[in-house]
């Protein structure tokens, strides 16, 4: 057949391409800076939202511009999950130096409208410092950015105490001062690993 | 939810609306006005429509919602979108509606089309295939690839399309309906081969995640699940969806082909083209 010089050909560029992709695919991890959390500048899109905060007031996202914002999404009768992560968050903002420390901005987005009344809210991020402002909304506003933000939440069955457990993210979603999308903290880093990461952000920023 | 919101795509995609709508019209107009005897059966349509529907029922219904949050069900979204709805369309033999597309097409059209033809002549030169078919398969579920990939809108979106499309260039190589005894289509050996060769390292991924004591992909973990499930047995779930179906296509895609090797034996006079590269 007149095709076998050609197939060789083939067989020698398939080779090469093989060759190629494990270049490409080694390339693609271990480079950039080290954050303890992980990086994901680029993967998702800048923080935009319209809620409701603690006063009843609606509340952009833009009203935070200039601020690193940490965002969380919780209830607040949230059992274990949401105070550990809400204290955590809220000692390693303490623990900055204190010209950094009005810079930070913990967001804590209720996913639990119908229990969660803005009065509620206020009263429970109040417990957690300062640096803290808790939001929510209605379930359609949360759902989308539920949705934007890749997590979900949902409803267990409500006992007959009208009690019901929320699943929601156990992530928090950090931005920095423009509103880009940079970090997400997982559930599993600590409190010095959490302040290392803002620091770093917070001197990237300015 | 009513049975609409199901129906919905829960991640509107235009670009997927739309292409599902071309391949169903061109298939639509074309068995509509091509001539009877070239006509497929109604069985083969059947087997097409179903193919394609089942592909974008994953894709833009509440089904693809479940995939974004829990492990198995993105396991058998993938299992859909790489095996079998493209299994099921090329089994139907869409190639009598394709030729009459083709054979509409002005001869301009056709030259701007060669150099597509290039990049499908090498994509299915058989050792690319089966790389690029396992290649995909370990690259998206390779955990940070796999984690980016859940969190990033624009990946998954490429994450889904690149397993569909490999999907449907390997099992169209596979299932090619020309015979390689008159055409340039792939031998059955050859294609045999190809099958067991693929379904050793999705047996292998498979039964890592299964037996795999950690949490693999805690993507689900931290983007919450769509239901509260343990993670274990959503890992397990998945890892036998990884596992199990996949390597039962290869069998039956084998006894598929080994029928028609056996059919075909002897219906074509010259024996010494079969062998193919061998006369070479």
């Amino acid at each position: 057949m007149t095709t076998s010089p050609l197939r060789r050909n083939t067989l020698k560029l398939s080779l090469l391409t093989l060759i190629l992709m494990g270049f490409v695919l080694s390339g693609c991890s271990g480079e950039g800076e080290s954050w303890n959390g992980k990086d994901i500048s680029g993967l998702m899109p800048g923080l935009e939202f319209e809620l409701t905060d603690g006063q009843g007031r609606p509340v952009t996202a833009d009203q935070f511009d200039g601020k690193i914002k940490l965002l969380y999404f919780g209830f607040t009768s949230c059992p274990d999950v949401c105070p550990t992560t809400l204290q955590k968050l809220g000692q390693a903002t303490e623990s900055l130096p204190t010209e950094a420390q009005d810079d930070v901005l913990t967001l804590f987005i209720s996913v639990d409208p119908e229990r969660d009344s803005p009065e509620r809210l206020a009263a429970y991020v109040d417990f957690f410092g300062n640096g803290i402002v808790g939001l929510t909304g209605k379930e359609s506003q949360l759902r989308q950015l539920a949705k934007r933000y890749r997590t979900t939440f949902g409803y267990e069955e409500p006992d007959e105490n009208g009690n019901y457990a929320v699943s929601h993210s156990s992530a928090v979603y950090v931005f920095d001062r423009e509103g880009k999308a940079r970090l997400l903290i997982r559930p599993d880093l600590g409190v010095e690993e959490i302040r290392q990461d803002l620091i770093a952000l917070a001197k990237a920023d300015t | 939810m009513s049975l609409l919101d199901y129906l919905m795509p829960y991640d509107f995609s235009p670009l997927t609306v739309l292409s599902f709508m071309l391949v169903l019209g061109f298939y639509g107009v074309g068995l509509l006005r091509m001539p009877e005897e070239d006509r497929p059966g109604s069985a083969r349509i059947v087997v097409f429509v179903l193919g394609v529907l089942i592909c974008y029922g994953v894709m833009q219904t509440r089904f693809d919602y479940y995939s974004q949050y829990m492990f198995f069900v993105h396991r058998g979204q993938h299992l859909i979108l790489h095996h079998l709805g493209p299994i099921l369309i090329a089994l139907s033999n869409p190639l009598p509606v394709m030729r009459f597309w083709y054979g509409k097409m002005g001869p301009g059209v056709k030259s701007g089309l060669r150099p597509l033809g290039w990049v499908y002549r090498f994509l299915q030169h058989p050792l690319i295939a089966s790389f690029l078919f396992v290649g995909l398969i370990y690259f998206w579920l390779w955990p940070p690839i796999h984690f980016d990939a859940m969190l990033s809108r624009n990946l998954y979106w490429v994450m889904n399309w690149s397993m569909l499309i490999d999907g449907m260039l390997f099992w169209w190589l596979i299932f090619d309906p020309r015979p390689p005894a008159i055409t340039s289509s792939l031998g059955y050996g050859k294609r045999i081969l190809l099958l067991a060769l693929v379904a050793i390292p999705q047996m292998i991924l498979g039964a890592m995640i299964v037996f795999s004591r950690g949490m693999v992909y805690d993507v689900y973990e931290v983007c919450g699940r769509a239901w509260p499930m343990a993670p274990e047995t959503d890992q397990l779930l998945g890892g036998l969806l990884t596992w199990i179906p996949p390597a039962m296509m290869s069998i039956l895609g084998i006894l598929i082909i080994l029928r028609r090797a056996m059919r075909e034996d002897g219906s074509f006079t010259s024996r010494s083209s079969q062998m193919g590269e061998t006369t070479t």
